[in-house]
């Protein structure tokens, strides 16, 4: 495909952004004296700032572009991942988690690991944690360096490096405070950019109504019902019905319930943003001021998706179709890089690129600010250096966001053999994150939970999901990467999302039921007094009497899930 | 120790750069709006974005206002 020009104005829009980003981390350095500014902002953002960055931490590369992407490749389906994945889970820990976390006055998720179990629970989710991360970031920076390759014709290496560096810089000026602040900015860059971008594909298909029709000729073309792309929950009888290939109860369970828990309420990458909310209302208004927005991310996120591939299916008619890949299938990573170069004007086209940029760079800085903190708390405090001071920490802290963030350069160059970055990182989640869910869920509400159940069960949740992927395969895979390297395959799945899911499902079971087993025959090593405040029965209620009723968890909680009900109703 | 408020800096960037794509807009030409199928997308946006950054600058100044005659009450 021909590299898009840029003109001297979409130039100038994006310096204009970079010279902002940096200038925030300029200003906020004199502010970070002590290691708590640098890696929990002080405990002094309030909700609103700390609900968008929670939401925005999230928006990195695999959010904004594997969501296009599977809109694409699956149709409103897609929204599931919002409407029954994340809100729930953001209402959970909102409701019911965030008194024990911001509570307990860890300074990290795993910190609170160790406080509520033993050092070695921490110690193996310090690690995992800390090698996902960067991980992550790698793949961020790779998905970037690729996208502006093929789109504007810029160096690989050069895109790559300087994204690092610039993220580098407000980082480890400005730690935490500048890591939020840039991501509440880039929450309101992506609406910018992206709202005329839906605004005129939308238009350009005729409306909902003609999105509708001419995705029914996608549908019966794939050999689906005319509606297929078009209902989010109507084919979700029988996986073979659906183009996701997953049956409602894995729907469910599988993303809505194990996935999604297990990110949302437990990932320190979003709960670190909580927990430096300045009180515990404002920690516990967080996840809930950010699932207001990210319940219509949709339509920003996933409904160009689909536009772009209605329009792909007129074979050009439009003027609009996707690039093919080598081996002939739509690129479907590119749908909003096309659709910008394809509807915007010089100037906007500016605005929507700085728009993807952003939200890049702080998926990138969300990661490296979650790993500098458990780098330097909880495996640097915690076993190499235990009576460092607090200037030895906030130096560390830079230190490891330089170490960090080459690291996942190298992760970046590591990272290009995998073709939809969506279905690889929920492969990952359910290797990791899936059975840790089962731990908190344990910790927080059965003060009999043990030091070594919780160690053991998840390492027999995580090994459970490694041999439910190396014994299964989605339909027709061709490289061991997908499944089945254990060299005797069990089960065929219709589709990798749907062994993702199942993969999820096994993990979370296996570490619930060892995580209990062990801890019925082990001695609880911690004393109801050291417990006070980590578990639900010893800790007194948080009562929010000197709170609007509004702005109380539960008021606000019931509302946004009615918001979510009426979207799924809407979508059917 | 209170740092800045976000709404300043949000508020001057979307002001900027709303600014600057109403310029972009002033000169279009039709050949550009026929991309965006035949809306002036730059000019409509810009002001959208304008509005927006008053409205933040305005919300941060009331507060910063507020912040202060509270701390010359309390003297």
């Amino acid at each position: 495909m021909q590299p898009i020009h840029l003109g001297p104005i979409d130039g100038a829009i994006l310096l204009i952004y970079f010279a902002f980003v940096l200038g925030i981390g300029f200003v906020l350095k004199r502010h970070m004296r002590t290691s708590t500014d640098f890696f929990l902002s002080g405990r002094l953002i309030p909700a609103w700032v700390a609900g968008l960055a929670f939401l925005s931490a999230n928006l990195g590369a695999q959010e904004v572009i594997g969501m296009a992407a599977s809109g694409a490749k699956y149709g409103i389906m897609t929204s599931h991942f919002y409407w029954v994945g994340a809100i729930p889970a953001m209402v959970f820990v909102a409701v019911f988690m965030m008194p024990f976390y911001y509570g307990s006055k860890a300074r990290s998720v795993p910190e609170y690991l160790k406080l509520r179990f033993d050092e070695k629970t921490r110690a193996l989710n310090a690690l995992t944690f800390a090698a996902m991360t960067i991980f992550s970031s790698g793949i961020s920076m790779y998905a970037m360096a690729l996208l502006l390759n093929l789109l504007l014709g810029w160096d690989f290496s050069l895109s790559i490096w300087l994204s690092a560096i610039i993220v580098l810089l407000y980082i480890s000026l400005g730690g935490l405070t500048s890591a939020i602040y840039n991501e509440v900015m880039q929450f309101f860059l992506i609406v910018a950019g992206f709202a005329p971008l839906v605004f005129l594909g939308l238009r350009d298909v005729g409306g909902w109504s003609g999105l509708q029709t001419r995705l029914a000729a996608v549908s019966t073309a794939h050999g689906f019902a005319p509606g297929a792309f078009t209902h989010s929950w109507k084919f979700m009888g029988s996986a073979a019905d659906n183009p996701m290939g997953v049956q409602w109860f894995a729907m469910l369970m599988g993303l809505g319930f194990v996935l999604s828990f297990g990110y949302w309420c437990t990932d320190f990458l979003v709960m670190q943003r909580a927990m430096a909310a300045e009180s515990m209302s404002a920690a516990r208004r967080t996840p809930l001021v950010a699932a207001v927005p990210k319940m219509f991310f949709p339509f920003l996120v996933i409904l160009p998706g689909m536009i772009a591939i209605a329009l792909t299916q007129q074979h050009g008619a439009s003027g609009f179709s996707l690039p093919a890949k080598p081996d002939g299938s739509p690129n479907y990573d590119l749908v909003i890089p096309m659709m910008l170069g394809h509807y915007f004007p010089p100037g906007m086209l500016g605005l929507g690129l700085t728009a993807l940029m952003a939200s890049f760079m702080s998926g990138m800085a969300g990661n490296v600010t979650a790993f500098n903190t458990v780098w330097t708390y909880d495996i640097y405090q915690a076993y190499l250096r235990p009576r460092a001071s607090d200037s030895a920490l906030l130096w560390m802290g830079r230190a490891a966001t330089v170490v960090g963030i080459a690291v996942s350069v190298a992760a970046a160059y590591f990272a290009a053999h995998f073709n939809n970055i969506m279905d690889l990182l929920q492969l990952v989640f359910a290797f990791v994150n899936a059975p840790l869910f089962a731990t908190f869920l344990l910790g927080m509400f059965w003060r009999r939970a043990t030091g070594h159940g919780a160690f053991l069960g998840l390492i027999s949740g995580i090994l459970a999901a490694a041999f439910h992927h190396g014994l299964t395969q989605p339909h027709g895979a061709i490289t061991l990467a997908k499944g089945g390297w254990l060299g005797h395959v069990l089960h065929v799945y219709p589709s990798e999302m749907a062994q993702n899911f199942w993969t999820a499902i096994f993990a979370w079971t296996t570490c619930f039921v060892v995580t209990i087993l062990i801890s019925l025959v082990t001695r609880q090593q911690k004393s109801d007094d050291q417990l006070r405040g980590l578990v639900s029965s010893l800790t007194p209620r948080t009562t929010e009497e000197d709170v609007a009723w509004y702005k109380r968890p539960a008021a606000l909680g019931a509302f946004v899930l009615f918001l979510a009900l009426i979207l799924n109703i809407i979508f059917w | 120790m209170k740092v800045f408020d976000l709404r300043f800096p949000l508020g001057w960037l979307f002001a900027v750069l709303g600014l600057l794509l109403v310029l972009a807009g002033l000169r279009a030409t039709p050949t550009a709006d026929a991309r965006s199928l035949g809306i002036n997308i730059n000019l409509i946006w810009g002001v959208v974005m304008i509005a927006f950054a008053i409205v933040c600058l305005w919300l941060a100044r009331r507060e910063a206002r507020r912040r202060d005659s509270n701390v010359t009450r309390n003297e």
